[in-house]
């Protein structure tokens, strides 16, 4: 796992598929972003500490969790980065080297809780998502508030009509969908 | 006229009334959708954050479906489902080698040559003038900010759809139809959905900042054409107001205001069921 960095920073070019050395520090990715300023390494500093070959650190950084994908940053480069791309990279490579911090526990957990409910169902099952995501987080880290307000959510989305209890219209194939994510090396 | 259609997780899941939107809207107009056999989900905001491969190969597998049944077109009514079509279309469709790793991951061959659309794109491919002339009213009272969100507009060198920073293609529509689309500033800021489930206060502060400002440019309802979108602006409100949001304001799916104007009753088009109730003289 102790890589030199300059084999992340190509890992990182080759995922995201830019070259990070473009990127000459204007800040307007920054400017732009709507989570600048709950960051601790906005979207400028991401770059450069990923043009520095400091990678895993980059790696480490809370905000590359609290980034929503929103592509503003990757829209509004003046140097046709691809600012969303290289925050991607940096995720999957958190994973594969679990640098991420406990406050990105969460949202990581999210994220992967929905994608073993796709590759059990071949489509996503909402109440079933919910529920694996709960069970994951909440027996690690016990939030009070938020169980609270999910156990909100949840009433107000059945009054809309809007849990869904049985899946639709379920994938015939689903063991083909297993195979893709194997084949791609997902590790969940 | 006739398409293949993806509806992806979420029209099939908590957004069915968008689906009953589309497709109540889509008949109206003689727009004939022929669905994926068999599609699986795209892989959303989660694959590309795990996995650069995966997040191709889950779309990948679904184009491939799409060119076996011969679909030239191929409409997604989520943009995060056209945006990440289209991205995957587009990179195998330029890389060899690409295009044959993925055919054997997703056990069919993918070319990357079908034409992934949105539904703005599907009301262009009808025309506007076209619906216009179907139109059995007009769309008087309504006074919508168009929202486009992240994915419709972003990234554009995918996409390639509209203006990244002022799109205005679906202000032209609804003013064929005789609605008054208000000029406002928050037509692609981003609305926080991706946060849900994670970060509440975020999101509810990002919700205020959109809806306040159509409601400061004079909007009585926001049009969006994604389901996230639309539960996002809808659900979030309680906790917006809590933040000084000064009204109420009802989300409309886009199909919901042409489906309207063409002559679709608001009950077929499921509008019935939103958080904030759509007022009378907007049904
Ligand atoms: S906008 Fe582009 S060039 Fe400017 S700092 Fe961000 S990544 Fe670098
Ligand atoms: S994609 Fe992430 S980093 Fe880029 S502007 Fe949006 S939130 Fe900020
Ligand atoms: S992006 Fe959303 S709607 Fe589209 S297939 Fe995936 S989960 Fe489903
Ligand atoms: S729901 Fe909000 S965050 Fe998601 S795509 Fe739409 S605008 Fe962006």
């Amino acid at each position: 796992m102790t890589k030199p960095n300059q084999d992340w920073s190509k890992r990182v070019e080759e995922l995201a598929h830019t070259r990070l050395n473009d990127c000459y520090q204007c800040g307007k990715c920054t400017a732009g972003c709507p989570r600048a300023d709950v960051m601790d390494l906005p979207p400028t500093r991401i770059m450069r500490a990923a043009q520095t070959g400091d990678i895993l650190n980059a790696a480490r950084a809370t905000s590359i969790w609290r980034c929503l994908s929103c592509l503003t940053c990757t829209a509004r480069c003046p140097k046709s980065v691809e600012v969303a791309g290289v925050i991607d990279a940096l995720r999957q490579i958190s994973i594969e080297t679990n640098t991420f911090s406990d406050e990105s526990l969460k949202v990581v957990g999210f994220q992967k809780a929905f994608l073993r409910n796709v590759r059990r169902n071949g489509r996503t099952n909402e109440t079933e998502m919910a529920t694996d995501f709960e069970a994951r987080y909440f027996f690690r880290r016990f939030d009070v508030m938020n169980v609270v307000r999910l156990g909100l959510l949840a009433p107000k989305m059945l009054a809309r009509g809007k849990m869904h209890f049985k899946l639709g219209s379920p994938v015939k194939d689903k063991e083909l969908v297993k195979r893709i994510f194997d084949r791609c090396g997902v590790e969940l | 006229m006739d398409i293949g259609y993806y509806p992806g997780c979420a029209l099939h899941g908590s957004s069915n009334d968008y689906e009953a939107s589309v497709r109540v809207c889509m008949k109206a107009l003689g727009v004939e959708l022929n669905e994926l056999e068999d599609w699986i989900c795209c892989g959303a905001s989660a694959a590309h954050c795990i996995n650069k491969k995966l997040s191709t190969a889950l779309p990948a597998r679904n184009l491939g479906i799409a060119e076996k049944q011969n679909l030239k077109s191929l409409f997604a009514p989520c943009p995060m489902c056209s945006m990440e079509l289209t991205k995957a279309n587009e990179a195998i469709r330029s890389d060899e080698a690409l295009r044959k790793e993925m055919s054997d991951i997703v056990e069919t061959p993918v070319t990357g040559n079908v034409d992934v659309v949105n539904l703005i794109q599907v009301f262009q491919a009808v025309g506007y003038d076209a619906i216009a002339e179907r139109a059995t009213r007009k769309l008087e009272n309504f006074k919508p900010a168009c929202y486009y969100g992240c994915l419709l507009t972003r990234p554009p060198k995918v996409v390639k759809f509209d203006d990244p920073e002022e799109p205005t293609s679906m202000e032209e529509l609804l003013q064929k139809l005789g609605a008054e689309p208000v000029e406002w500033n928050c037509k692609t800021v981003c609305c926080g959905g991706g946060l849900t489930l994670s970060d509440e206060e975020g999101v509810a502060a990002m919700t205020y900042r959109v809806l306040q400002n159509a409601i400061d440019s004079g909007a009585n309802c926001v049009v969006v054409a994604c389901p996230m979108c639309q539960v996002n602006l809808d659900m979030r409100q309680a906790d917006a107001k809590k933040l000084g949001l000064t009204k109420d304001v009802p989300i409309f799916y886009l199909s919901d205001l042409v489906g309207l104007a063409v002559g679709c009753a608001a009950k077929d088009l499921d509008i019935e069921r939103r958080y904030v109730s759509i007022p009378k003289d907007l049904k």
